[in-house]
Order: structure tokens, then sequence, then C-alpha cells
């Protein structure tokens, strides 16, 4: 088991009556990548400016390998922060911008040029010491602004939404370099998202949060295959979410049908939330399948087609390669590994 | 066409309103007569009899000695003040602007006699330093006005980004935020200095017989008749205030261009 670098004990923050964290425990592992997924509103970037410094928790304490750092202000902290909006100081020039963190620590002169170079090396940006950062375009802005937090070699790394301006393409760049560079460096980062795919891309661990509360930690496998509830099923990836009753062991009902399943332990008779990802609906041109119904809609996707099959008491949404003309009669299956029970959401 | 010309003729018309005057001053402090109806020839008489004047030696140092002072503290106190506005939440920022507009909004005259009646109250005596006071006074809401809309435009991270770096909140006031709201600074002050030079009522009324600036001295010259130095200063003094609001103004427009280009 590898070492805390950074633990989170019984978190909370309220702004002006607002409940923005609830009850927030958390570790952070040396050297991962771990990402803070969420939509906008569930307190993940308030957690990261938590550790970050900029923000006090009202209660709770923030650990550094050991240590309460939780009243040390962000001066005196070994965290470098890549803010939404890069933050870059626009009077100053690309390589004063990097060396601002350098000179402050009072280097001199020929080492802070050296580590200067080598940082916009890092970001591919060689040669670019004397642009003005208003010359450059939004993702090399970005790149700037993350030589800028690592040219300071912090022990974690914090990133706010750092390609949420960025167009699709580049953004798919960035997030294999910056896993690149987190790899190379063996600095802890801690990205903040509310894009899924982003976080599954590139993490160890992801964390998904709605409302000021952990849902679920785990590996982006863990998540994506067994999500825990329906909201963490439905955040990452498309989901059909179908009220269902645990028969037995094993044994579900939904859409008035019986299915074989994989999930024990739930109460008999106990209603629950049955996740179907699109992709593992299983779809039959004759009456083949369990379920009986109707294309309603086809969309092609580049990859896969998706279609809207309505049956009796449900209009599924499934992928699959082959297109199956709108209006025809189908009929669908499913794997009894491919059944996600989930306890019904509490809302 | 026919609009477009009667645009032109109007427009015409009215700068022609607003500027003969001015253009007879400044053709008539080259007049080589004490007449002010008739053109004897082309001289610099005047002006070189003006800066021989120690009336008017004395008057233009105070002047630019009130005008620097005063814009230089205005500068200061105005900005450290727009600081602490932008802090503040929506209803207290509002409030705290509509106060700072009294000030701009308020006729001169009752500025510079209530100023007097206080430092009367005060008992401070008029002289050279209230009327660096009352200046000072008169420019800060100007300074904060030309310092607030450059906070705005100011990234809020900025200042966490250089905390994050590991400066500490003074550095990182020096360092980053003075630097990046300094073109409104500026502007703040150039404008304040161009108030205090143009000042007269405010001036009047804040200071005694032995401390005057140069709009006072004018006034007093003007009454005893009129001296053809007088076209010659007022001159001088147009030129500098004009060519102190067209800096002012360029930088302005300059600054709109820049953030419309971002």
């Amino acid at each position: 088991m590898a070492e805390h670098i950074i633990e989170l004990v019984d978190i909370s923050k309220t702004f002006d009556s607002t409940e923005v964290l609830k009850t927030i425990n958390l570790y952070i592992r040396k050297n991962e990548f771990l990402t803070l997924l969420g939509p906008s509103g569930c307190g993940k970037t308030t957690t990261l400016r938590i550790i970050g410094g900029f923000e006090q928790p009202t209660t709770g304490k923030v650990l550094f390998e050991g240590k309460d750092i939780t009243s040390l202000p962000p001066y005196k902290r070994r965290v470098n922060t890549v803010f939404q909006r890069y933050a870059l100081f626009s009077h100053l020039s690309v390589e004063e911008n990097i060396a601002f963190g350098l000179k402050i620590k009072k280097l001199d002169k020929a080492t802070i040029k050296e580590k200067v170079r080598n940082a916009l090396k890092l970001v591919n940006l060689e040669g670019y010491e004397n642009r003005s950062v208003d010359s450059l375009s939004g993702g090399q802005q970005q790149r700037i602004a993350i030589a800028r937090a690592l040219v300071n070699e912090p022990d974690v790394l914090l990133l706010d939404e750092p390609l949420g301006a960025l167009d699709l393409k580049l953004r798919q760049d960035m997030q294999v370099e910056l896993k690149r560079m987190q790899k190379q460096l063996g600095i802890t980062f801690i990205y903040v998202t509310h894009d899924q795919e982003e976080a599954l891309t590139m993490s160890d661990t992801i964390v998904v949060m709605k409302d000021g509360l952990i849902q679920q930690i785990g590996t982006p496998e863990d998540i994506y295959n067994e999500p825990k509830n329906a909201f963490v099923a439905d955040f990452i990836g498309e989901s059909n979410i179908i009220p269902g009753i645990m028969k037995k062991d094993c044994l579900v009902e939904f859409c008035n049908t019986i299915f074989d399943c994989v999930d024990k332990g739930f109460g008999v008779n106990e209603p629950v939330d049955v996740v179907i990802r699109p992709e593992d609906v299983e779809i039959y041109p004759d009456d083949s399948g369990k379920l009986q119904g109707i294309v309603e809609s086809v969309t092609f996707k580049g990859v896969h087609y998706e279609m809207i099959i309505r049956t009796d008491s449900f209009a599924f949404t499934a992928h699959n390669t082959l297109m199956f003309p709108q209006n025809s009669k189908v009929s669908i299956s499913v794997a009894p590994d491919n059944i996600h029970i989930m306890k019904k959401a509490v809302n | 066409m026919v609009k477009n010309a009667i645009n032109r003729i109007y427009l015409f018309i009215i700068f022609l309103f607003l500027y003969a005057p001015i253009m007879v001053l400044i053709v008539f402090s080259f007049n080589n007569s004490k007449s002010r109806s008739h053109w004897n020839g082309f001289t610099l008489r005047w002006y070189i009899e003006l800066f021989q004047d120690p009336v008017i030696k004395k008057a233009l140092f105070y002047t630019i000695a009130i005008a620097l002072l005063s814009s230089l503290i205005a500068t200061i106190v105005g900005t450290i003040a727009a600081i602490g506005i932008h802090s503040f939440n929506d209803w207290k920022k509002t409030l705290i602007l509509n106060i700072n507009y009294i000030p701009i909004l308020n006729p001169d005259i009752v500025t510079g006699v209530s100023l007097m009646i206080l430092f009367i109250f005060a008992r401070i005596k008029l002289g050279f330093w209230t009327m660096l006071l009352a200046h000072i006074t008169f420019n800060i809401p100007y300074v904060i006005l030309s310092v607030l809309p450059k906070l705005k435009q100011l990234n809020s991270h900025l200042y966490e980004a250089a905390l994050d770096l590991g400066a500490t909140p003074l550095y990182a006031f020096f360092k980053v935020i003075l630097p990046e709201i300094r073109p409104g600074i500026v502007t703040g002050a150039l404008l304040a200095f161009t108030l205090s030079v143009d000042d007269f009522v405010i001036s009047f009324f804040n200071t005694s017989s032995g401390v005057t600036n140069l709009s006072i001295t004018i006034f007093s010259m003007a009454r005893t008749g009129i001296n053809p130095k007088i076209n010659a200063l007022s001159t001088i003094m147009f030129l500098t205030i004009l060519i102190l609001l067209f800096i002012v103004n360029i930088r302005t427009s300059k600054e709109v261009k820049e953030e419309k280009a971002k």
C-alpha cells in the first residue's frame, strides 16, 4: 500500500448557510492521478481549494504527509495549482511568469534560466521565453500555466478544470500529455473535472461527487463497470435505469419479466434500480429475445448506431454496430453479468 | 447627401461656438498691443513678460506643487479605497459607489464653501495645506472611478496564483495586483493632476491671500483690467490641460480596444 500524501478528515464547508461539502473523508496516495468528478455545484472545486489553502474548511482537518496543514496559508504549502482560466500574469513575459515562484525562492539567475528552459521543454514550448502572454493561444497559455506550476517541483499538482476552455481535439492531446508529464515527473496530480471521459482517460483513481458528498471512489474500471448507485451509473456514461424488484439472490424482475443476474445480498422483493449500459443491450431481428419492442429512433454516432427501443414498459437506449431500421419489430436481451443491481437512491 | 452636409454644418457651428472664445484668446496672446480689438502684429512679448512676473511665477510654483502632491496622495488613497470597495459585496459596493459620486456631481462652489467652513471650524489656518487637502479631497473619487474598472477586469485567480507560487500577500499585491491595474492608476493620476491644475472655485475658498494658484491669479489680475499677459497665461493653461486630457483619452480608448481584442 502506497504512502498517503494528503488526507482529508471529516471536511465540511458552509458558505453563508449553504452546505457545499458535507463530511468528506478522502486520502490521496503518493504519485497517483486522482480525479474529483461530478456535476457543477457538487463541491469538487471547493475540495481542491481547501487542499490548495485558498479556502478554510468549516470543520475537519487537512493532513499533508500526516501533518496537520489546515491553517497553513497557500504560500507555505508544497502544492501548486493550475487554475481554470490559467491566471497568467499578463504584465510579465512567458519566462518571467514561469520564473515567478523560483525568484521568490531566491535561486540564482543561471539556475532559474535553466529550470525555465526545461519547464518549457516539458510542455513543448521551447523558445517561447520572451513572448508576451497575450500573444499566445488558449492551448499555449494553458501549457505555460502548467509549466509555471510544475517548475516549482511541487509534491502535489492541483488542476481545476484546466482543459475546460479548449476545443475537443486540443483537449484530447492535452489529456495524453498531462498523463505523460505526471508519469515522467512522478508527481501526485489532483484533477477536477465534470467531464467523465476525461476522468476515465487519465485517472488512477476517480472520486465521484454529488451535492457535497462522495458517491464512489475507485479505479476507472471499477467506476464504469461497478457503479455503486444509479447516479454514478448515469453520470459515468449513458445508462438505462429501470425500476425493478429483487426476487431473490441472482434473480430480478423488471419490465414484468424475470431476469437472471449475478447480484446477491438484497432483501426478498426489495425494490431496486436496474442499470444496463446501452452497449450491453442485445438486439435480435426476430422474437428470440426476452422483451419485445419497436425501434423508435435511429441515430448514427460514428462507431455505432444509437437506437431507442420501446418495450411495453420502458424505452431502452441501445448501442449497436448493426442498424435496425426505424419502426421495425425487434426483441432484446441482456446477459446476467451485464445487469447491475443498485439500491434505490434515497432521494 | 444634403442630410450629411447639414450634419457637418451643425457640428461645425457647435465647435465654433465652443472654441471661438479660446481661439480669440490665443490669437490675441500674440498681439503686439494692449488692445483687445486691433491686431498690431505678432509678438512673444507677453509670454516673456509672463515668465518675468514674480506673482505669476509664484502662482505657477503653487499650482504645480499642489497638482503634483494632491494627485500623488489622491492616487495612493484612491487606489487603496478602490481595492477595498472592489472586495465588498454587491449592495455595499453600490452604496459606497453612490456616495463616491456625490462629490463629483456636487457643485464646486458647495464643495469649496463647505470645505472652508470645515477648516475654519477645525481652526486650521487657510493656506497652502488647506488648499492641498481640498484638492486631495475632490481628486479621490476620480481616482477610484479610474481604478475600479481595472480591478473588475482582473482575473480573480491572479492573486491566488501568486500566493500559490509562494508569494506572501504583500509581495503578491506589489508584484501582481499593482502592475495589472497600473494603467487605471496612471489614468487616475493624470486626471487628478489635470483637475487640480484646472480648479478655481474650490481653491479660491480654501486658501489665504499669500498662496494663490494660476487660476486665482488670473481672476485677480482680470479684476484690475485685462492685461495681455492673462491671454498668454490662459493659452498656456489651456494647452496644458488639452494635452493632459488627450493623453487620458488616448489611454482610455486604447484600453477599451485592448479589452475588445481579448
